[in-house]
């Protein structure tokens, strides 16, 4: 059979498939059938055998599904605890891995322990090392702390020395004259500049400063000002990735990478899912958390099925906004009384729920294993009513009225 | 010349399309449930302001899938009620 043959035959059918199943299909018995060819009847055999089969493993009506992602996700993360210290330090930078990571997603945190960026750059820009390290020079936020050498505070005559260093200066693309800029807008005194040595900065502090409490805190003040760059980014990485340079940032600072001339913010990318939802939406923020959780159980070795992951992100999204798989989030929103008191702090929810007076309709499976009761699921779900009326009637179509 | 950044084509971002009222209500009626037994997404959501969607619409989203090629879901659009987490 020839190609456009089979594709007519799929096209018949289709009813049967996914459009995925479908495409795949083609593909495979096209390479059938130009291997050692194929005839319609074959054809058809194997359509229906792929669709009979692809029917059998559909899940069921009433399959607790939840039940079943918690375990498949639950029973592999307990591999992971052991392995994965052996990981740290390998790479450049550092990022959470293994368990630790997969809490930190599960748990919805405001900010990872380790915000990484993936910047990729635009068309022009990517495979030119110097744009490419101009850009990353320009997102890299600079502080007054990354080009000083020395840095005193001679504390009776109140003077602030700040000794610059030229080859960091140099490094980071920062002139003399921006940081002392920057130090004249802190308003904290006089700056100026040493005659001997031009990189010598010399602040006279103002009279209020001078408070000996209030010293260290200026220390801080002055050492972690901000002279360029975009706030949260402390460090760029520049990597080849195949045949473009991409830009690792540690920090994250999604929406104002985006708007960076030369950055490609279509396919810019970032591990804060929170920083995800506000920009760019809660379905992004889905494939993200998707995309996070498959990785942090990739680089372990450790193989689940992604419609679990699906699961656990749909439910994380469900409202509009992500919330976390724990007593604050999903477990905690639960409709049931006692479905709620289950998990974690069960005297205090139950007081909770008496105080508001609330009601438990019983509607899932904690709670009915709690008071005994069939659980809703699987056959468990269907419910028989008779209606003897019409048993006495004799009514044959008794068995078609659903 | 800098071009305007659009977060619809942000890779992370699937297609999302307002379905029109008549259009949602055949749809419930074929699930049988009510709107707010849909998915949510906030009014206040980047894209919901993007494609300029109003809080009781109801969205569709296509979905690329890994498993099933592209998959259909749908989210109801509500105003900011739950207390962000």
């Amino acid at each position: 059979m020839s190609d456009e043959e089979i594709d007519a035959l799929l096209e018949e059918y289709k009813e049967l498939f996914t459009p995925q199943l479908k495409h795949e299909l083609s593909i495979k018995l096209k390479n059938a059938a130009r291997k050692r060819g194929v005839t319609r009847e074959d054809v058809i055999k194997i359509i229906e055998f792929a669709a009979k089969n692809y029917h059998q493993a559909l899940i069921d009506p009433g399959e607790a599904v939840g039940t079943i992602t918690a375990q498949s996700i639950g029973e592999p993360s307990t591999q992971m605890t052991l392995r994965v210290f052996h990981y740290a330090g390998v790479r450049e930078y550092n990022v959470t891995l293994g368990l630790p990571r997969l809490i930190e997603i599960v748990d919805a945190r405001k900010q990872p322990e380790t915000p990484i960026m993936e910047i990729y750059l635009s068309e022009d820009v990517k495979h030119d090392l110097e744009r490419v390290k101009a850009i990353a020079r320009q997102i890299e936020s600079t502080l007054v702390e990354n080009v000083t050498r020395e840095f005193t505070i001679d504390y009776t005559e109140g003077l602030v020395t700040v000794m610059l260093d030229p080859d960091m200066l140099q490094d980071k693309g920062v002139s003399v004259e921006q940081v002392v800029e920057v130090l004249k807008n802190l308003e904290v005194g006089e700056v100026e500049v040493s005659s001997e040595n031009p990189y010598e900065l010399r602040v006279l502090l103002s009279e209020e400063y001078l408070d000996p409490v209030k010293v260290e805190k200026l220390r801080t003040k002055i050492l972690q000002a901000h002279v360029k760059g975009l706030y949260g980014i402390k460090k760029t990485i520049i990597q080849r990735r195949g045949d473009e340079y991409v830009i690792i940032a540690e920090g994250s600072n999604l929406e104002e990478v985006m708007r960076i001339p030369g950055v490609d913010w279509r396919r810019i990318y970032t591990n804060n899912i929170h920083e995800v939802e506000k920009v760019l939406g809660i379905e992004a923020a889905r494939s993200a958390i998707i995309r996070e959780i498959k990785n942090t159980l990739d680089d372990q070795g450790l193989d689940v099925d992604i419609r679990h992951i699906m699961l656990l992100a749909d439910m994380m999204t469900w409202t509009g906004h992500v919330r976390q798989v724990g007593r604050m989030g999903i477990a905690g929103e639960k409709p049931s009384v006692l479905a709620k008191a289950t998990f974690e702090t069960t005297i205090q929810k139950l007081v909770e729920s008496a105080v508001s007076g609330e009601e438990d309709k019983l509607p899932s499976i904690t709670e009915n294993i709690i008071i005994g009761q069939i659980i809703p699921v699987g056959t468990g779900l269907v419910q028989v009513y008779m209606n003897p009326q019409l048993i006495k009637k004799g009514e044959s179509e008794l068995i078609d009225s659903r | 010349m800098r071009e305007e950044i659009n977060i619809l084509e942000h890779e992370l971002v699937p297609r999302h399309e307002v379905v029109p009222p008549r259009e949602a209500l055949e749809l419930l009626r074929k699930l049988g449930i009510e709107p707010w037994q849909l998915p949510w997404i906030s009014a206040d959501d980047p894209v919901v302001k993007a494609i300029g969607a109003k809080p009781g619409d109801i969205i569709r989203i296509i979905r690329k899938s890994p498993t099933a090629g592209e998959f259909v879901a749908y989210r109801y659009v509500v105003v900011e009620v739950t207390k962000k987490s």
